[in-house]
This record gives C-alpha cells, structure tokens and sequence, in this order.
C-alpha cells in the first residue's frame, strides 16, 4: 500500500519536504504496487498530486518499503541467507533500516503483524516472536544474514527508520538456506586445473617411457653456463639474488629452483656464490639448497654459511646493501631472478656499472622493461618457471613443462573463438566470456 | 625419507588448501586461518635466525678484515643501538622513532630518489635507435610521453581524413599494443605458476628441496 505520511503528524514531526511533481512521480515508481492502494490511500495521493502541481509545498515524512527478496547466499556453507531491496526513492524521509526475522515452523503460516499507530513496530514484533537481526544503512540495498540453521525456513520484515514512526514492510515469503559442496562460482578453474592436471600427469607418464619433448631455446638458460665460466675464469665470484617476496609465493619457489641449478655449476667449476636475502625463510632455504647442490657434485666443502645470508628487511635498504656488495666484491655474474619491485633498475643498473653479466628473470610485467634495458639476458614470465627444468632437463619435469605449451594452445584457441563469436554473435560471446568469468 | 617426508607434507598441505579454494566447507577455512597463523609464527622465528645470520656475517668479516670491514661495526652498533631502544623505551616514543624517521626513513628516501639518474642511463641505453625495434621503441616511448603531458594535447592531426590527437595515439598504444603484450605476459606467468605448484604438489620438482633426485 502506497502510504505517504503528511499534514498534522508531518508537522509533529517537525519534517517539511518539498515534493515537486517529478519527484514524486518517482517515489511512487519505486514503491510497491502489488498491492492495491486502499481508496482512503488514492484519495489522499490524489489530493497530493493536486496540491503539488499547483506548486504548493507538502509535508512528506516517508515510505512504506517493499518487502526485500529474500533468496540463498551463493557459495556458503548453508548458513546463509542474502536480502535485497529497491533504494528509496527521491524525497523519502528513510534515514536506514532495521531487519527483522522469524523462524518458520514447518506448515506453519506466515501471519502478518498487526501494526498500529499508536504501537512501535519494535513492540508490535517482538511481541509477535520476530527477532531483530541486525540494522542496515540508508545506502545499502543488499544484506547478508549469517549464522542460520541449514534447512531452516525463515520470513524477514524490513523496517524503514525515519524521524517519526518506523515503517514496516510486507512479510517476505520463507527461505531455507542451503548448502553448497562446492563454490559455485569457481567451478570453471576446478575444470581448468583438473584439465591441466589431467595434462602434467600424461605428459610425464609419455616423458617416463622415453619420448621426445622439444623445448625451445631459451637465450637466457642457455647463457647460464657461459656466466658460471666468465666468473670463474676471471677468478671472481658469482652473485644471486632470489627476489623480495616470502617463500610462499612461486616466483620465489622458482627462483630457489634456479638456484639449485646454479650452484651445482658453481660447485662444478669451485666458484664462489653469493646469496644476500631480504627474506629470513628464504634464506634458510636458500642455505639448505647451495648446501646440498654442492654436495650433489661433490664438493661439499665450498658451502659457507657466511655466503648465504640475511641483510635486512627493508626493501631499499637491501638495494642499498647488494649494491654495496656489487662495488666491493665485483661478482662478475649477477643474477636477479624472482620478483622484485622499484630496486629492480638500482639492482641492474648498478651491475651494469661494475661490468657484469647479468642475467634476470621475473614474472613481474612492471620491471621487465628495466631488466631488459640493464642486463644482458632476462628470462620473461613463464621463461622463468621454465628455468630449473630447462636447466637441469630432467625428463620427468620437461614433461610438466611441455603441458603449459598445450594448456597455452587452449587459450589461444579460446581467445579466436571469442574473437569469431564477438564478430558472428555478440549474444553467444558473451555466454563465451561468461565461462571465463 | 629425508626427501620422501618433505614431499608428503607439501602433498598434503598443498591439497588441502587447493580443496579449500573450492570449497566453501568451514573446517577448511579453519584450517586454512590455522596454516595462515603458523606462518607468522614460523617468520618470527626466522628472524631470530636471519638476525643471528647477519651479526654472523658481520663479525666473521672483522676478524679477517675482509675489505672495508670498519663498516661492519656501524652495522652492528646500529642494530644493537635500534634493538636497545625499543626495548627499553618500546617502539611508540623515545629514540626508537627518532631514529626511524631521521635516519632510516631519509636513507631509505636517497636510495628511492637515486632512482631518477638510474631510468635516465636505462633510458639512454634502452632508446639508442641503432636497430629498428629499438628505432621503433624509441618513436613510441617518445609519442607515449609526449601524450602523457598537458603540451601533449595540443597535437593533433588528420590521418587519412581521421582527426587524431596525440594523447589518443598515445592511449592506444597503451590499451592496444602495450596491453596486448602485458596480457601474454601474465597468461604465460599464470599458467608457469600452476605448472610450477601442481610439480611441487604432486612431487616432481624437488629441486627447492635441495636434491632433484
């Protein structure tokens, strides 16, 4: 019912409103007419129109808000149910709203409270067994009410607060929430991810019994070998630098990766190795897989605690530190692999300066272009996560890495099939993009 | 089992928290709050150790007076001095704050500020046109800058009966192009890191471990 509160208790109030003709038109667009308007009501709405459109100024406290939807909060564990409901409209007094809920036996009917002017709303429902569920602002259109039992039925009533008396709405009709085994909304990177699983595992199975998996040259794996002999034929040490980010990322992981492989070419031709870290974790990882790379070939005895060590956790105070060490040591090798941030250009410029060869690698599209202006090779992105099996071509890893290439493959097939139906049909490629989202 | 142990917990734990990314099941959340709360208890931990690594370095490089070990000493009297007052006068006033803002906070700033002299030499090097892609690099780093300046949109010009400006030449190269090659760049990285944890979920790569085989 379309209820506009105006003349004597409007002014009780203490609440004047200038209604214009659009306006009000509008309130009334947003209000709810499923509901009949009694004749009282049209009469009264009539007489506003009226006075309004001669221009005359009209005392409006506020309206009636519809009853919300109320439906399951998607992805949830069915404890969960989500209400929305249509903002007020121009020239509505509602200053927020309280929510009100009831659990629904089940059979039961759903009874609406008998309001009455004289009674609060408050009163009226909780004498009638409603329990308030918590309270929403005047901007908000979507509430979540958690914490509910599974399978339970329950009614919501949305009051709006203005200055004068609170305006309940209409019962919303029951609902249950529900539970979901999965999230929904996740479901395509499940299918994507068991997909490429699906691939890594045949892939290394097809590696396992002998067949042939070409890898494409990468310049900057390739130099790996070049880098370890200029240092060591020029009796200087080599310096690497895992990245800034923890242990948990996996452009650290990869990083470390490289590591291994490095040092066991270092250990190779008895080079020293430097590993400054800005990390602690990653330091004790760090110092664990030089240990065991040198004894991997052989030379356990080169390993030094004091090679791989902690500087400090402030980003360019570690700058500050490595490129330090740059000038004093003159490492002939650098490498810069993992993710790393602004220091990047300070890193690589400062390596430049010294002499040496460098070469980085990082899956942060932000410092690329500065690698590449400042080093010599740069593994870009995925070259990155290629390095530990490119370099070590064990068999078994160059399987997992040939299954990127098909899984790339698929999203470049994806993408010209998005292009086509984009020029075909805009409406089935947007259920396309949908799958992605 | 000194190999065998580690690949079974990253197993475990990796497909636990891979289930709960799926799965919006309570125990997993929980669980994955637990993991969360361990890992800041392990990084505290590790402090101690990357603490104790640096006044090792430190002290080892003044007993053999390695080059310009005397600053080692600045090194360590500075860490000892900054530990000291915050745990005498704690962290919110006292020397420990003065400190911070009038040392640590203006070296951190140099070093930050070094950074203009730094782009400018990779710049030079970077947009010297003796190729034709580093010809090509050095035509759109310039149009891209000029559109990226308030005289930048006062270019404008007709191309092929198309009235063109420099900053919407400069936008394209951006959102086109530029994008382009960004976004190829980040789906090679995405699918290098899924490749890179399912190896390590499933035991593959043993490598961060120290030993491939």
């Amino acid at each position: 019912m379309v209820l506009l509160r105006f003349a004597g208790k409007g002014f009780a109030n203490g609440l004047i409103f200038l209604f214009t003709p659009i306006q009000l038109c509008d309130s009334i667009a947003a209000m709810d007419i499923s509901v009949r308007p009694s004749a009282g009501s049209m009469a009264l709405i009539s007489a506003v129109l009226a006075v309004t459109l001669l221009g005359l100024t009209v005392p409006v406290l506020g309206v009636i808000p519809p009853a919300p939807e109320v439906s399951d909060t998607p992805d949830d564990w069915g404890d969960a149910l989500t209400l929305t409901w249509v903002p007020p409209g121009p020239g509505d007094l509602t200053m927020g709203y309280e929510i009100w809920r009831l659990e629904v036996e089940e059979g039961g009917e759903i009874t609406p409270p008998a309001f009455a002017d004289t009674v609060p709303a408050s009163e009226v429902l909780t004498a009638a067994g409603w329990d308030m569920a918590g309270d929403a602002d005047l901007g908000d259109t979507v509430w979540v009410d958690s914490d509910l039992e599974k399978g339970q039925e329950y009614t919501y009533i949305l009051v709006a607060l203005t200055d004068g008396a609170p305006m309940p709405s209409a019962p919303t009709s029951p609902e249950a929430p529900r539970r979901q085994i999965l999230r929904n909304q996740r479901i395509n990177i499940l299918v994507a991810v068991a997909l490429f699983m699906l691939t890594v595992v045949v892939l290394v199975e097809r590696a396992r019994r002998g067949a042939k998996l070409f890898i494409r040259r990468i310049a900057g794996l390739e130099a790996v070998e070049e880098a370890v002999g200029r240092s060591t034929e020029m009796g200087r040490p080599i310096l690497y630098v895992p990245g800034l980010d923890p242990m948990d990322e996996v452009g650290t992981v990869a990083a470390i990766n490289i590591l291994g492989q490095v040092a066991k070419k270092a250990g190779e031709y008895d080079t020293k190795l430097i590993c400054p870290n800005r990390d602690p974790i990653v330091m004790a990882v760090a110092q664990q897989v030089v240990r065991e790379s040198y004894s991997a070939v052989g030379k356990p005895h080169l390993y030094r605690d004091e090679d791989v060590y902690y500087v400090t956790f402030s980003q360019f105070g570690f700058a500050a530190a490595v490129a330090g060490l740059m000038l004093r040591e003159r490492p002939a090798t650098n490498f810069f692999i993992g993710r790393f941030y602004a220091e990047s250009l300070v890193l690589a410029e400062t390596g430049n300066a010294t002499g040496a060869i460098q070469i980085a690698g990082t899956d942060s599209d932000a410092q690329l272009p500065f690698f590449i202006s400042a080093c010599d090779y740069t593994l870009m992105g995925e070259e990155l996560y290629a390095g530990s099996v490119y370099l070590s071509r064990e068999p078994l890893l160059l399987g997992a890495l040939k299954s990127q290439d098909y899984a790339k493959a698929l999203i470049i097939i994806a993408i010209f099939v998005g292009i086509m139906l984009s020029i075909v049909s805009p409406d089935i490629a947007e259920q396309f993009k949908a799958l992605f989202n | 089992m000194k190999t065998r142990g580690p690949i079974i917990v990253a197993f475990v734990i990796g497909m636990l928290m891979m289930i709960q990314f799926f799965t919006p099941n309570p125990f997993f959340l929980r669980l994955y709050n637990i993991v969360l709360d361990w890992k800041q208890v392990v990084l505290g931990c590790t402090f101690i150790l990357g603490t104790w690594s640096l006044i090792r370095y430190h002290i080892k490089k003044i007993q053999r007076h390695q080059e310009n070990w005397q600053y080692s000493y600045v090194t360590l009297i500075g860490l000892t001095v900054t530990v000291g007052a915050a745990g005498i006068w704690k962290t919110a006033s006292g020397p420990y704050p003065w400190l911070f803002n009038n040392i640590q906070v203006p070296m951190q700033s140099t070093m930050f500020s070094l950074l203009a002299f730094f782009v400018a030499s990779a710049s030079y090097r970077a947009f010297r046109a003796r190729t034709v892609h580093a010809t090509l690099l050095l035509v759109a780093g310039a149009l891209v800058m000029l559109g990226r300046v308030s005289i930048g949109a006062y270019f404008s010009g007709s191309i092929l009966g198309v009235e063109i400006s420099l900053v919407e030449i400069s936008d394209w190269l951006l959102n086109v192009p530029n994008l382009a090659a960004k976004r190829g760049i980040m789906i090679g990285v995405g699918l290098g890191m899924t490749a890179t944890a399912i190896k390590i979920i499933l035991g593959i790569e043993k490598t961060y471990l120290g030993r491939s085989d």
